[in-house]
């Protein structure tokens, strides 16, 4: 069976207000994958871009990347699974090298989130859920994590504090990440009043509880097993994907306190590439909010249902623990700019594999695994990479 | 020349609403009688709320009308504090999800039952509302 690796990886800064437009935003990734690659663009045979499409005021941008980055005459679609988008782009990226159709496909992630205020980007958020039957109610993502993490506390005596864990931890790893947003180390006392973040936004959610909106791009170059070889010194493999859905209506829900298409997918992932959770050395979860940490932590097999608060308390997911998580700061510090962060956790994790992380590397990984959810757990995409 | 006439009534659901034309909208003829209404599907018997005009387990789109009554068991809640364009006038509300055995029903909680009265687990109504500009919604009160 040939192999299809990853030869190329690119992140443009997490910033609050991009200062240019798309196409320049997607140039600052687009430009340090292709230097990764050591390619041109001639050796790019299709390219897939991916954003969440609420958010963009360029519609179709697939045509106006292609030409800005000199990709033209070479095939380019447009995919998205909301939050997700950008490792759907890789799922399908990895498809169509598996089928013979290309040799490199690139898969661009990226968002825009400043062309809009707040307070309309929550409104177009709530409209990826079900604009017929909850919209109406005045619907918002950090309100339906709120959901959740009342679910698991009420379920598992899960805290407030157990959750200001999570932001702690990314807040102490952005620190070394040049392309998060917010790199400052919090202390306990950031998340307790009369601190700003302290603030509800959606009970029991905090402020500090939630991840903020970002602008950014991102670019992971995939390729053959002979193009892998022949272009990278040090490719990575895809060993798993698992993708899977789940209800867009909150009333098809069984349970609010896990998200059973990320649990789905990562048994998907784990059956693909023929391991279990113990053969994880390094993970990036979809942290969108706090909660989301500790389900990710059940969903991935990292920890049993109800004991994801017990593995940060332990600290487990810490650099030096039994199962580093999110390393880089997560979507909590370094922003989330929904298109493009699941490229930005692809990265992060290659960069883990080939031992280029810098001060967030792991010691000796071999096998990393990114969790990507979108919606509220309505996508979630499990891919596991691997060095051999 | 008279034009057929739009039936858009789905417009009048809930405080914005973003549909106008379902082939459920009788829903709303409901709502209007203050009946909370779901569907079943008469082939294989599979109830659904939100109703659906269509069961994607038979194929089939012969679906009659069932009310939602008695009590459900709150499964979760949280209370907003910052708004989406269009409901901040609302600020605070509450957002619940009620399980009632063979479904579920997503809504608001009553302005008049506060947070700290509310638990999950505990069981719940639902009440059709109408608001002050005239649109139709339910909520969730005490049992």
């Amino acid at each position: 069976m040939s192999k299809v690796g990853i030869v190329g990886v690119g992140q443009s800064k997490f910033v609050r207000a991009y200062p240019g437009s798309i196409r320049e935003m997607v140039f600052e990734s687009f430009k340090e994958a292709m230097a990764d690659a050591n390619m041109t663009t001639k050796n790019i045979d299709a390219t897939i871009v991916c954003s969440a499409p609420e958010y963009d005021k360029q519609r179709s941008p697939s045509g106006v990347f292609a030409e800005y980055l000199g990709l033209n005459p070479q095939p380019t679609f447009y995919v998205e699974s909301l939050c997700s988008s950008s490792t759907t782009g890789v799922r399908l990226a990895y498809s169509m090298i598996k089928a013979g159709l290309h040799d490199v496909v690139m898969v661009l992630g990226f968002q825009k989130m400043s062309e809009i205020s707040a307070a309309e980007s929550q409104e177009r958020m709530g409209r990826g859920a079900d604009i017929q039957w909850e919209s109406p109610f005045g619907t918002m993502m950090p309100a339906y994590y709120a959901m959740f993490a009342r679910g698991h506390m009420a379920k598992f005596g899960t805290t407030m504090d157990d959750l200001a864990l999570v932001r702690l931890k990314a807040s102490k790893y952005a620190v070394f990440n040049d392309r998060a947003m917010i790199r400052k180390e919090l202390t306990m006392d950031a998340l307790q009043a009369p601190n700003p973040m302290a603030n509800i936004l959606s009970s029991p959610l905090r402020v500090g509880d939630c991840c903020s909106n970002a602008d950014g791009s991102s670019c992971v170059i995939l390729a053959n097993e002979e193009k892998a070889k022949e272009f990278s010194r040090k490719p990575v493999w895809i060993k798993g994907l698992g993708s899977a859905s789940a209800s867009v209506n909150m009333a098809g829900r069984d349970s609010f306190y896990s998200l059973p298409a990320a649990t789905e997918a990562a048994r998907r992932a784990y059956a693909m590439a023929g391991m279990k959770p113990e053969n994880i050395d390094v993970a990036e979860v979809h942290d969108c909010f706090t909660i989301a940490e500790i389900m990710a932590y059940e969903s991935l097999g990292f920890a049993k249902p109800g004991e994801g608060p017990a593995l940060i308390r332990a600290k487990e997911t810490y650099k030096e623990g039994r199962i580093p998580v999110n390393v880089d700061g997560g979507l909590l510090s370094k922003g989330h700019p929904v298109g493009a962060t699941g490229g930005s956790q692809i990265r992060a994790i290659v960069l883990q594999l080939r031992g280029d992380a810098g001060d967030m590397q792991v010691k000796d990984p071999s096998i990393g695994l990114v969790h990507n959810v979108g919606g509220v757990g309505l996508y979630a995409n499990v891919t596991i990479l691997g060095r051999e | 020349m008279s034009k057929k006439e739009i039936d858009n009534r789905f417009s009048k659901f809930g405080a914005v609403s973003f549909t106008g034309i379902t082939r459920i909208n009788d829903f709303i003829g409901y709502l209007e009688q203050g009946k909370l209404m779901g569907t079943k599907c008469k082939k294989c018997g599979i109830k659904y709320f939100p109703p659906r005009a269509d069961c994607a387990h038979s194929l089939d789109s012969d679906m009659e009308w069932f009310e939602v009554t008695g009590a459900g068991k709150l499964l979760s809640f949280s209370t907003l504090t910052f708004a989406p364009t269009g409901f901040t006038q609302d600020l605070p509300y509450t957002i619940a999800v009620l399980d009632y055995g063979d479904y579920k029903v997503f809504g608001r909680v009553d302005k008049a039952v506060p947070e700290n009265e509310l638990s999950v687990g505990m069981e719940m109504k639902t009440v059709v509302q109408k608001l002050p500009n005239d649109q139709l919604t339910y909520v969730f009160q005490k049992a």
